[in-house]
């Protein structure tokens, strides 16, 4: 079970959320992904997102420059 | 089953195939299968950016010459002031690291997403099949509709 590191800084919708799709696709069931984005629309789209794709959202941190989640692939 | 969406790309305008494509990309990620149909003025963000040497009728030629070719020339359908509006928008763009037209088109295609070119509309318009880029297949609207029948949103811009 491997923590994968994704830097998503500077990207732009829809950027982001392909990026977490992609290393989903390659990742291992049990896997986390930490992933840091400084889209402002990334926090509400993560959940979405894992609502959607049945993944489980671990974190979600909200800062002032940045938004950083942890989620587990299922 | 995954879900399905589709989306009718009837615009030719920079700012609403942008929409499109970033729905598509987007609806990709989230895992569904999306179908786009290009069909009248979308059809022009399909076309390849160089001239492709083509037989084709006078009125064919003048089409051709008067509409852009490919997706780096669409104009804004708002504010376009002659391409310079849709120059510094894309201008813009790049400087907030905001994906261009045609990298939203690569990326929608490395993500699956189908392509479909309007065959009755390149016809009207006489945009041949060598003109448009690689990737894309070509039908009408019954193929569209039976997509449509299995997806659960479906979108005309």
């Amino acid at each position: 079970m491997a923590e994968i590191l994704l830097n998503c800084k500077g990207l732009q919708c829809p950027g982001p959320i392909m990026q977490v799709f992609k290393t989903a696709k390659e990742a291992e069931s049990g896997d986390t992904i930490l992933v840091k984005v400084t889209d402002r629309g990334f926090a509400k789209d993560i959940q979405a997102w894992c609502k959607k794709t049945g993944n489980e959202l671990l974190e979600l941190n909200v800062g002032e420059t940045e938004i950083s989640a942890k989620i587990l692939k299922k | 089953m995954t879900d399905k969406k589709t989306i009718i790309v009837f615009s030719g305008d920079m700012d609403k195939v942008m929409a499109s494509l970033i729905i598509a990309n987007g609806a990709a990620a989230m895992g569904n299968e999306v179908t786009m149909f290009f069909t009248f003025w979308g059809l022009n963000t399909l076309r390849r950016a160089k001239k492709i040497k083509v037989k084709k009728d006078f009125m064919e030629r003048l089409f051709g010459w008067m509409m852009p070719r490919g997706a780096e020339k669409l104009g804004l359908s708002k504010m376009n002031f002659g391409g310079m509006g849709a120059l510094m928008m894309k201008g813009i763009m790049k400087k907030k690291n905001v994906s261009s037209l045609p990298e939203l088109i690569d990326s929608a295609q490395m993500m699956g997403v189908r392509m479909i070119a309007c065959t009755m509309s390149m016809d009207v318009m006489g945009i041949k099949e060598e003109e448009l880029i690689e990737g894309i297949e070509f039908a009408g609207v019954a193929s569209y509709l039976g997509e449509a029948d299995e997806a659960n949103v479906n979108l005309f811009i």
